[in-house]
């Protein structure tokens, strides 16, 4: 009766189901998000808090004024806010695994990878939260965006494409140790240096020299000048083809990494 | 197609140096209840696990209708349900949302799965805490919805990993009536369970498993004949008199019985019949019987008749 009621006799579930599968393991993440509202509590804080800290600790020190500063300051939080949101697939990941639904899922006729791409799928709304409310930070403090709507439309869509594609970094990361918080611990230990170490808050050129040359390598830096750009006057520059290739790259390599270490223990 | 939902040939599982499983062969039949007994740590999990397709054999083969475990494991998951000893079930989620997430996951639409989820918790006594946060259910609602959600599909094959440790009285006779319905639509259920009650009231046929090896298999009759057909229980008149009464008895039943602590004597024997015999040497011996107990063998005596231990010594032994 079972086989009917599938009508299928596949030994693996097709592309569609599996879209459909993933899609269902995005909205089980999304509803318990409904019912745990506090899980956001990261994406809600940080972009409130780091901008009205920075912009008035710092703004007078490297702009003049704080509303000066929010130009060069607005980008590099949404950057830094985005990415340290996309940590959380890799400890949601964590957290799932060790529970005994995973045992249920495991059982379930369908496709292996669906939590996992589930998983990940759901969080870009943590991104599009962080985008809208820093952009809405941005707007009550007075910034004034020269790119218009079409660039922060342009640099929300890039920065969220791009977490989406780091994400696969800390998911990797999350089906390999062994607890949530030692996610969280090893991905900060990568991401406080990876985006202080850049040009997300203050121009490279104020850095010692050794830091002004990792500030310059520094892939996040690229990320942050593009947003810049597309939020300042709508252009189009190096930086955002540079940050496309780059997050492409991470995909590219972690993504196969992260499903199969996946899979291995699924 | 074959007769049987399950066919195991030589199993093997180790962890580490620990051979789990080592060497299980049995043969569920369709449509049947079929227990799997023995104290903790014996294999029993590992071995539904196995099957479950959560855990990969080291040796020998697994077939669930046919289909080898490892090979399509596909196919086998659309044929079975599984209820572990743990609860898989979202804690963070409601009864109700975790019913239509698994639902919509066997590929229900939204409104379907959301019908089958109310006729489930209705089914399972559960409606009034549907939309409650599982944290606050007792361990009986969790593993009455660990079942439900192992129902939405109602599957050919059901795994119940120890379905009623931990449950109190009422909740238990629930869930053997669950039980007892899901065979009577035609599925076939593989329980696992420590209580020799329960193999002996559900199961059609029973696999007594010991560090990872069948020990015994048969209807629950067949193993009961295997220790004899019933168990005399003798208390005489004072206690001093159970060593000479145990002499008669030895002569007359052909078994040298045993003295328990309580002065009891304890002989299997064949037919009530042969205790005609044994009262009237007694009389002639000038011994008196205080009470006189012929009792069927339960599968407490089975476990103790092949391992030589109780099945609560056997528990206490291992990890």
């Amino acid at each position: 009766m079972t086989d009917a009621a599938h009508g299928k006799t596949a030994n693996r579930a097709g592309l569609r189901e599996s879209v459909r599968q993933t899609s269902v393991m995005a909205y089980r993440v999304l509803l318990r998000i409904r019912r745990r509202p506090e899980e956001l509590a990261d994406v809600l804080i940080q972009p409130i808090l780091f901008t009205l800290m920075f912009a008035y600790i710092f703004g007078g020190a490297i702009s003049g004024d704080p509303v000066s500063y929010l130009p060069l300051l607005i980008p590099g939080i949404l950057v830094q806010s985005v990415i340290m949101g996309s940590v959380s697939t890799g400890a949601g990941l964590r957290d799932d695994m060790d529970k005994g639904v995973f045992d249920r899922f495991r059982s379930l006729p369908i496709a292996r990878a669906a939590p996992l791409a589930g998983a990940s799928v759901a969080n870009i709304v943590r991104y599009a939260i962080v985008v809208a409310l820093t952009f809405a930070m941005g707007a009550v403090m007075g910034l004034r965006a020269e790119g218009g709507l079409i660039g922060i439309l342009a640099a929300g869509l890039l920065v969220t494409a791009v977490a989406w594609c780091i994400s696969w970094i800390f998911a990797l990361i999350g089906v390999m140790v062994r607890s949530a918080a030692g996610v969280t611990g090893i991905s900060m230990i990568i991401l406080f240096p990876l985006t202080f170490l850049s040009n997300a808050f203050v121009p490279v050129d104020t850095l010692p020299p050794l830091l002004e040359t990792v500030a310059t390598v520094n892939p996040v830096s690229y990320l942050v000048t593009a947003v810049r750009e597309l939020v300042n006057g709508a252009a189009i520059t190096n930086d955002l083809w540079l940050s496309i290739a780059g997050a492409a790259v991470i995909v590219l390599i972690f993504a196969p990494l992260t499903v199969r270490a996946y899979m291995r223990k699924a | 197609m074959t007769e049987y939902a399950v066919e195991i040939d030589s199993l093997v599982k180790m962890f580490g140096d620990n051979r789990a499983v080592d060497g299980v062969t049995l043969r569920v039949p369709k449509g049947s209840i079929y227990g799997v007994l023995g104290p903790n740590g014996a294999g029993k999990t590992t071995t539904i696990n196995i099957l479950a397709t959560l855990l990969k054999p080291d040796g020998g083969s697994a077939k669930v209708f046919g289909h080898d475990v490892r090979k399509e494991a596909h196919t086998v998951r659309r044929m079975i349900g599984v209820t572990g000893q743990y609860a898989s079930v979202d804690e963070s989620l409601s009864a109700t949302e975790n019913l239509i997430v698994f639902g919509m996951l066997l590929g229900l639409k939204r409104k379907k799965a959301a019908e089958r989820a109310a006729e489930l918790l209705e089914e399972f006594g559960l409606t009034d805490a549907a939309n409650r946060p599982l944290s606050k259910f007792s361990g009986g609602m969790r593993r009455r919805l660990d079942i439900a959600a192992s129902l939405i599909v109602v599957p050919a094959l059901m795994f119940l990993d120890e379905p009623t440790t931990g449950l109190d009285p009422r909740t238990r006779a629930q869930m053997w009536d669950t039980i007892r319905t899901l065979a009577a639509k035609g599925s076939t259920v593989m329980l696992t369970t420590q209580y020799l009650d329960e193999a002996d009231n559900l199961a059609d046929r029973i696999a007594v498993i010991d560090r990872g090896k069948v020990i015994a298999e048969g209807t629950p009759d067949e193993l009961k004949s295997s220790v004899g057909s019933s168990t005399l229980i003798l208390a005489m008149e004072s206690r001093d008199q159970s060593a000479r009464a145990r002499e008669i008895a030895s002569d007359v039943l052909g078994v040298t019985p045993k003295i328990t602590d309580a002065g009891h004597i304890v002989a299997p024997i064949a037919g009530a019949g042969a205790v005609t015999d044994l009262l009237i040497r007694f009389r002639e011996a000038g011994l008196g019987v205080q009470t006189i107990t012929i009792k069927k063998p339960t599968l407490d005596e089975v476990f103790m008749a092949i391992t030589g231990k109780t099945s609560e010594d056997a528990a206490e032994g291992e990890p």
